[in-house]
């Protein structure tokens, strides 16, 4: 051992033999190649983070882990279960809380799960206008004591050729305004979202015409399917979906079904709506779900159920033609798409 | 022959080829833990769309980089890009055909013929097939220079129905495609003026003696 460790160090003297001297060649070879591969690792890292930073997150984080008693705080009273509904698998709680198109928090879907978390929705007023025998200005909160509240499992179709089944949980917007009696005038019903920048950022912009409006025909709007949803799955309505109180139309594409709902009034002319002003030859007033008629950028005959691989053929009135079809008797569907 | 010539900048195609499969890696994990989100079709379908514009633009962004700066290096990397940014399209076309229209061939030829996004999408993709075909040197050589650098030109084309075809495709906030549009306007417009500058002194000299 002792021998040996002499040896070596003698090694390291002057006389080291001349074979164990990387020759220049090699050595500049061997920093050649570590130089390569700093610039290889270097280079493939860079496009690598680069390219991957241009993608999306896809979904959204999911919301902070709810406590029992906020989970319990959330549950609504639901007085009546399974009518006028589906029985459709329902579309996870999950992906229906996760991928919204609610453009006031962001273009994006997972925008507005991660944009909305501190939307206050209490105190919230609703302002009943217009051609009705009695307005008012009403707490959301008053609603939910005024009608009980009952749940319908919808299909919803997006204009996007995407659909959900959501259990919502509402009141039919016939009850609201018949409450407000609307006078004989009144024909159509416009709905205003909330408009506050400070707090939807994106009306910060021009993407739209802000504040949000959509409409409907009185007897659109007092049809039995009409709803004001005040929640879903049995909870209270999470921001992203239109806290704290929306429209569902289940006949319709989903840009009909306005959110966070500050205003409704009554009018005698067909008011001028967000999307068809927008975008005229794409977004109809009616916007009735109907697989005969394209839009223009893509077909409508067929949609993708959420969760589902294959894409399932479109229902004309997404499926409700039996309850609704009669309120356009006589309407030429493409005219009025 | 210690002094035989080393193929420059050996990392930097490896490097980029290495680099680009990430999307494509991240895409694919994210399929399978779920993180694509709701819709992961439409989602995979959408990033590797970008994915394939970025590299198209990156491409043509090579031989401006050079006139700008004088380097050389990227368009050792011109070829590579332009093949990455064709993989990419395929990824893209594979994607829309096979998972978004479950291979319903008759809905596809409908949606080619009948919209305009997807039509100049697809345009693009079958402008790129040529350039993809012949993007060896041994292409170079068979068909000479002159004509494969014309065949070549193509590519304009290509990245401008990309970008429209991103345009017509955003339903209302078009204000992504634009930064695309906006770059690869920036990248023709520094061609032209390289093209007119190299152009003008041959005319001065030439113009006495015609």
């Amino acid at each position: 051992m002792g021998y040996r460790r002499q040896a070596d160090m003698a090694d390291q003297g002057s006389n080291r033999p001349k074979d164990e001297v990387t020759p220049e060649a090699l050595f500049r070879r061997r920093r050649e190649f570590l130089k390569d591969s700093l610039l290889f690792t270097a280079t493939s890292v860079g496009v690598g983070l680069g390219l991957t930073s241009l993608l999306g997150g896809g979904r959204s984080e999911p919301p902070p882990s709810e406590t029992v008693a906020d989970a319990e705080a959330s549950r609504l009273d639901v007085a009546r279960r399974g009518a006028l509904g589906t029985t459709e698998a329902q579309t996870p709680y999950g992906d229906v809380t996760t991928y919204n198109n609610f453009y006031e928090f962001g273009v994006d879907k997972d925008e507005p799960a991660r944009r909305a978390r501190a939307f206050r929705t209490r105190p919230w007023t609703v302002t009943i206008d217009g051609e009705v025998a009695q307005p008012q200005i009403v707490d959301v909160d008053q609603l939910r004591r005024w009608f009980p509240l009952e749940e319908r499992v919808y299909r919803m179709r997006c204009v996007e050729a995407w659909s959900m089944v959501i259990p919502w949980v509402g009141f039919p917007l016939a009850d609201l305004l018949k409450r407000v009696e609307p006078t004989a005038r009144a024909r159509y019903v416009a709905l205003t979202t909330l408009l506050d920048p400070q707090q939807m950022p994106e009306q910060k912009g021009r993407v739209l015409d802000w504040p949000y409006v959509e409409g409907l025909r009185l007897d659109e709007a007092m049809h039995p399917l009409t709803l004001i949803a005040l929640g879903l799955y049995g909870r209270v309505l999470p921001r992203q979906n239109g806290a704290p109180l929306r429209l569902v139309v289940p006949w319709k594409y989903d840009f009909k079904v306005i959110k966070s709902i500050v205003h409704i009034r009554l009018t005698a002319d067909q008011p001028r709506t967000t999307w068809s002003a927008a975008a005229p030859a794409e977004y109809g007033f009616f916007a009735n779900v109907n697989p005969a008629v394209d839009h223009p950028r893509w077909s409508q005959a067929s949609e993708r159920r959420i969760g589902e691989l294959a894409r399932r053929p479109t229902l004309p009135f997404n499926g409700y033609a039996d309850q609704v079809a009669g309120l356009y008797a006589g309407m030429d569907l493409r005219r009025f798409f | 022959m210690e002094t035989r010539r080393r193929r420059p900048l050996p990392w930097l195609n490896p490097g980029i080829l290495v680099g680009a499969m990430a999307p494509a890696v991240t895409i694919l994990m994210r399929a399978r833990s779920g993180a694509l989100g709701a819709n992961p079709i439409a989602e995979a379908l959408n990033e590797l769309g970008l994915i394939a514009l970025v590299l198209l633009i990156a491409s043509l962004a090579c031989t401006p980089l050079k006139t700008l700066t004088g380097w050389t290096w990227p368009m050792r990397a011109r070829r590579l890009i332009g093949l990455l940014a064709f993989t990419y399209a395929a990824l893209h076309l594979t994607v829309y055909a096979g998972l978004d229209q479950g291979l319903d061939l008759r809905a596809v030829l409908a949606d080619v013929v009948k919209r305009r996004f997807i039509f100049v999408g697809f345009a693009a993709f079958v402008m790129m097939i040529p350039l993809a075909l012949t993007s060896t040197g041994a292409s170079v050589r068979r068909m000479g220079y002159v004509k494969w650098k014309q065949l070549h030109l193509l590519v304009y084309p290509a990245a401008l129905c990309a970008v429209i075809h991103f345009v017509w495709r955003v339903k209302k906030d078009l204000r992504e495609p634009l930064v695309y549009a906006t770059i690869l306007g920036a990248l023709l417009l520094v061609r032209v003026i390289a093209a007119r500058r190299r152009s003008r002194p041959a005319a001065a000299t030439s113009g006495p003696n015609a």
